[in-house]
Parts: C-alpha cells; structure tokens; sequence
C-alpha cells in the first residue's frame, strides 16, 4: 500500500476561512501538551500568551503598536502577491524608508514645525519606492527575478544604515556609539493615549487596509492586479500591461513599507540605530499569507501575529517560559496552517497494490 | 517590618501593566527583594548572556530567599526591548538590561518608574534610579594580545567584531597595542558581524579572517562559534564572555572571561538595605569582573610566563594598556611616550591604532 496525494476537484470555500481559526485551535491544544510536558501550568501559559496582553489598555496599545508595521507591509506584499510579483525585500523598503524619513528629521534638527512629520513621511514613502523600484526595474527590463533582487537589496541597506549612524549622521553627544541624535519633538510621532506609546502611525495603517481593500475589490486596476495574477494570458488579451501591475505593486509595496519605517523610528524609537526592525518586512510575509491576502484577513493576522510575540514576552516575565518554547508556538501555528491550507486543496488517498496495472505479487507466487 | 501580603503571589496578568502604573510608585514592599535580568541573546548562548545569567544564579545563591529573582532572554535591541523593560518594572524592585541597545528604552522606563531601580550595562548614560555598570574588557584584551604576539607564527590575528561601539574598537587597541609590543609588524584584521549574537555570521567571519592568512582568532561576539570553528581548522583562537574550553579544546589560548557574580550581590545587597544610589563603574581584572580562563595546550610555557606577568602588572596598576607611544592606522602618533589615555576618551574612542586593518 501506498499513500496517494492528488488535487482536489473542488477547493471548499467555507473550510478555506475555516482553516486559519483551525489551525488557532489546533496550536492552542498543541501547546497546551507541550507546555504540560515540560513542567509549566499550560493554562496559564496559553492565559499569558494569548489573552494577558488583551486585558488592559497598556497591552492593548502594545498590540496595536507592534501589528501596525506588520498590517501596513502585509497589505502593500498582498496586493503584490495577487499579481504574482514576489517582493521579500520589505525588510530593505523599511530601511530606506526609516533613512529618507529620518535624514529629514535629522536636517531639521531643533527646528519646529507642523510641516516637519508630512514632509518626513513623504520622504520615508520616496525611500521605499526608490528601493523597490530597483526590483521594478530589473524585472520589467531584463527579466531578472525580483525575489532575489529584492532580498539581496535587504542587506545593502542594513549595512547603509550601519554606515550612517556610525558616520556622518552619528550623534555627536553620543560617545561614539552608533546612533543618531534623538529627533526634535516636532519630529516624533504624537502619542494617541497617555502613558502608552501607541502613535498617530496606527490610524494610518487602519486607513491604509481600507483603502486597500476597496482598491483591490471594487476599482478596474484591483481586477487588474488579480486578473495578470490569475491569468497573464487573459490579462494580454484584455489589454492589461504586466510591465504596469509590477511597477504598481512593488512601488505600493516599497513606499508602505517606507512609512512603515519611519513610522517606528519617529514613533517608538525616536532616532536612528542601526536595528530599527526586528524583522517586520520578513514577518510580513507571513501575515499576508495568513490573512488569506486579504485587507481585512491582513489585519486580523497582524494582530494575532503581534499578540504571540507580546504574550511570548508575558510568558517569559510572569513563569520563565523558554523563549524558545514560545517560539516553537508561533512555529506550530505557520505549520498547521500550512498544512491545513495542503489538505484543503489535496486529498491523501491510499492506494492499494491491487489497483494498480502491475500484477500482484501474490498473483505471481500462485502462478 | 509590616506585613503586606507577598507580592509573590501577585499573579502577573491581565492586571499586570495597570498595577505597574501604581506599583512602581509604592515603596518596596516587605518580602523578598524581586530582581530582573533582560538578556540580549538566549541564555543558552555560552557566552554573554550565560555570563550574567551566573550572576544572577550566584544572587540566588547568596541571598536566599532574600530575593527573588527572573530573566527575560533574547530580547531585540530597539522597540521590542522597552515593553519587555516596562513589564519587568511593573513587578520587580530592580532591572538589569544586559546590553548597550538597551540604554534608551531603560532611561525612557525608568522615567516612568522612579521608585524602581534600573541598571544598564555598557551604556553611558545615568539617572537618579538609572545606574551604569561596566567592565574593563581591554586588560583581558592585553593578556591575549601579549599572547598572540608569542604565539602566532604569521604574525596576523582576526577579529571578529560585533557592533562598533567604544568598548569594542579599545578592545581591538589594546589586544593589538600588546601584540606589537612584542612582535613589531603584528596585524589585525577585523570583521563585522553587526551583531551580538549570530552564530552563522560570526563563523563565516572568522572562517574568512581565517582565509586571509590569520592564524590567530579574537572575538568580542556572544556565541562559541569563533573558537568552534577555529577548533575545525587547527588555529589559536581566544574565548568571548566565558570559558568556551568545551568548544574548542585545542584551539582556545584561553578566554576572556566576565563575572559579574560579586556585582549584582553587592547591588541587590544595597536594594535590601534601602543603601543604592545610582552610579557608573567600570570595574576591572583588580576587581575580579575580568579574568582569564586557564591557558590552553597551544600556550608555551615561556607565553604563559609573559601574560602571567602581564595580567599581574596590570591588577597591580603598574601596566596600563593605553601607554603611549600609540600611533594610530597612517601612523601619526596620537598618544605621546609617558602620557595616556584617560577613561573619558577611552569611552569614546572611535580610533584604530597602528596595525589594525578595518
């Protein structure tokens, strides 16, 4: 006997939504074992990790603050993945972004004005953009693979930032350590709840998925985005430009990303080092994909995403769980996913020897 | 001594950073003295992390039940790192945040937090409950330089750097300023890893110093992996943070090892007395925050001598490392024959002197 995997007919819409809660489910009991096998109360590591953190305003601004780059990412490399442009150099984006956005901050150190932020948004969106169009540009030219532009792209940036803030934009208050100045008051992000430091940022990324959304299901250029995506074919036929839905794509995706950037260093951080991210443009991959790429399915992911990685933190304050063991709970969560995501579109079958062309071996010993 | 009810039993959650907002304001309640560590890398990485994390067992170890204490491990530097900081000052008496990337976000937190204490290593910055402690990585540094300059037959060390701060660039001086004291054309090379932990990255550097002729491997990164590699391809190589003999038998000269031990005792001792006041120290070899692991069978018995000699003179305060002449990389001389470089500027210093290629 063997096991036969082949696709299914017919994909089940309901199991397809079903699946992400599922896989929820399926981790919670998952971890639940785990936990209990190493010693810890499972209840009350499950409580910590995914409902502690929801439970007060301090948390809940935690939540909103480490989803908001994540969402924002996610919905620009959802819109990208609809038409098959694979850009994972988000990481990279974000970077620019934070250092277009952030050079103006530094430029107009000490100054104030209401025209500071806008303008520092509005280079951190350039940044991104400039960075994605690269990809953009090698892609529609010469046919190189945007995947491996795009990430390769990632790491000249980080070591363009480690060059700024150990060279010309190093603080020079700052014994030489490799930073910038803090940025001036006008600069940083206003705060939307004392105490918290949740930031005008966040409504942004709230604006940004309804805005998305609506582009991506109700205007010709989001039927054109799906439709190169779906049937590049077809696409032609209908006039649609390819050249056209990857400059889009990566340029939407770039300059999100861009103000993701610029977001954390003029909110959070408040100045420019040489770590701004810990990894959001990665991670935001896999929030499009768990959000079905969806707008709305984005902001959900992004929010449980930004919950496992707080309630991790909770875990490891309140009963010393391993930060590994909480790791290995985000990791279980991709992996029921994904295999669910498998079964919903193949089936396993086992199939006897019996059936197949080949005589059978015990027909060949009564012979 | 009044009896509150244990904040021990105090469960951490759904509550927690509400009653932060209230606790941090109360005075200490009676009970154990609660203490936390937040931990750049994991625990388990063999080196930094795992050295304060013996400090912080050797707490347990000496206090008792006078205090109670937790770590938080692998934490990222920027953002992520001040919740983590936050969090443990809603519920502890004192913070130590074990890395440089954490001096920021521990000032902002200890702002909101005046009647917990914080202390953050490697940083420079203080407050009224927001202390500085350090360690003079630079006189292991010389010992192992004296070390490289006897033993290494090309005459060419790597290094493999983490992130460019002062306290590494003097490390990188003084280990080479030894070394060319004994052999003249002494070189360092160094790579950044841009990183304090990154096991693949910090491989793949001493890999490569390796390649480009060095026979002779420093670190001042956070994992094994250095000495790991230099053990796989049969070259000396100096330990990081903690003895990482175990990884590399034949390899390790010796390490340069912290320990933070007597430290964390002492201030968690003054949080109990009601005694602590911020500071900054930079505790050295005299105070036992740095030692050397015992040498490794690579070291000849007239190396061991010399550095022996020079880790005496050194506690004794007859040798300093920065005595000039120090010439800087063009060759200019930057510190005059019978001066010095004073702590101040060693703080800051973002020079390489002659010899090193970085």
């Amino acid at each position: 006997m063997r096991l036969k995997v082949e696709p299914r007919r017919q994909v089940s819409k309901p199991l397809q939504y079903a699946t992400p809660p599922l896989s929820v489910l399926g981790t919670v009991v998952a971890a639940f074992v785990l936990f209990a096998i190493m010693g810890y109360d499972p209840l009350r590591a499950l409580y910590d990790l995914f409902v502690a953190p929801l439970g007060n305003v301090q948390g809940l601004s935690e939540l909103a603050l480490k989803a908001s780059p994540l969402v924002m990412i996610g919905v620009g490399l959802a819109a990208g993945f609809r038409a098959n442009v694979w850009n994972i150099g988000a990481e990279g984006q974000l970077m620019m972004g934070a250092i277009a956005g952030g050079g103006v901050a530094l430029a107009f150190y000490g100054r104030e004005g209401w025209w500071i932020l806008p303008l520092m948004s509005l280079a951190a969106v350039a940044g991104g953009m400039a960075w994605a169009a690269v990809p953009a540009f090698l892609k529609t030219r010469f046919g190189v693979s945007e995947i491996l532009v795009s990430l390769m792209l990632t790491y000249v940036a980080e070591q363009f930032l480690s060059y700024l803030v150990l060279g010309p934009w190093k603080d020079p208050e700052g014994m030489n350590f490799p930073q910038s100045r803090m940025f001036s008051d006008s600069a940083l992000l206003p705060v939307l709840f004392d105490g918290t430091r949740v930031h005008a940022g966040v409504l942004v990324s709230l604006l940004v998925v309804v805005v998305a959304w609506v582009v991506m299901s109700r205007s010709i250029l989001g039927f054109e985005i799906r439709t190169v995506g779906l049937a590049p074919a077809a696409a032609r036929y209908a006039g649609f430009s390819q050249t056209r839905v990857v400059w889009l794509t990566l340029l939407a995706t770039g300059g999100l990303a861009g103000l993701a950037g610029l977001f954390e260093v003029a909110g959070p951080i408040g100045q420019l080092i040489p770590k701004i991210t810990p990894g959001y443009g990665f991670t935001a991959i896999i929030v499009a994909f768990l959000g079905r790429l969806h707008p709305l399915g984005i902001l959900l992911a992004g929010l449980v995403m930004a919950l496992s990685y707080i309630g991790a933190d909770q875990a490891q304050v309140d009963m010393g769980l391993p930060n590994a063991a909480t790791g290995l709970v985000q990791a279980m969560l991709l992996f029921f996913l994904l295999a669910s995501d498998f079964l919903v579109r193949y089936r396993v079958r086992l199939v006897r020897p019996a059936a197949t062309s080949e005589p059978a071996p015990a027909q060949k010993a009564t012979a | 001594m009044t009896i509150l009810i244990p904040r021990r039993t105090f469960l951490v959650g759904s509550a927690t950073a509400a009653a932060a907002m209230t606790v941090g304001q109360e005075a200490r309640a009676a009970g154990p003295v609660k203490a936390a560590w937040v931990y750049v890398g994991p625990v388990g990485d063999f080196g930094w992390s795992y050295q304060h994390d013996l400090g912080r067992k050797a707490v347990e170890a000496a206090l008792g039940d006078k205090v109670k204490t937790s770590f938080v491990e692998k934490v990222a530097e920027g953002p992520d790192s001040e919740r983590v900081i936050r969090q443990l000052a809603g519920v502890n008496d004192i913070v130590f945040t074990t890395s440089f990337g954490f001096m920021n976000p521990t000032e902002r937190v200890a702002k909101q937090f005046p009647k917990v204490k914080f202390e953050q290593a490697t940083g420079y910055k203080t407050g009224a409950n927001f202390a500085e402690y350090n360690a003079r990585f630079y006189q292991g540094r010389t010992v192992a330089g004296t070390l490289a300059g006897l033993l290494s037959k090309k005459g060419v060390a790597g290094y493999v750097g983490s992130v460019p701060i002062p306290e590494v660039v003097m490390g990188i001086n003084a280990f080479t300023i030894a070394a060319r004291k004994i052999n003249p054309n002494f070189q360092t090379k160094v790579i950044w890893v841009n990183a304090w932990f990154d096991p693949g990255k910090e491989a793949d550097a001493a890999k490569s110093l390796i390649d480009q002729g060095a026979d002779f491997i420093n670190q001042h990164t956070d994992s094994p992996a250095v000495v790991q590699t230099a053990e796989a391809r049969g070259v000396m190589a100096v330990g990081e943070a903690s003895n990482m003999q175990n990884f590399g038998p034949k390899a390790q000269v010796t390490s340069n090892m912290d320990d933070w031990g007597p430290y964390y005792i002492e201030r968690i001792k003054a949080v109990i007395d009601g005694t602590w006041k911020s500071q900054s120290v930079w505790l050295g070899m005299k105070e036992g925050a740095v030692a050397m692991a015992p040498y490794g069978p690579a070291v000849t018995p007239e190396a061991a001598a010399a550095a022996d000699k020079v880790k005496a003179a050194i506690i004794a305060g007859t040798l300093d490392p920065f005595a000039g002449p120090i010439k800087n990389q063009k060759g200019e001389l930057k510190v005059a024959a019978g001066q010095t470089i004073a702590d101040a500027d060693l703080q800051k210093m973002d020079w390489y002197v002659e010899g090193v290629q970085a």
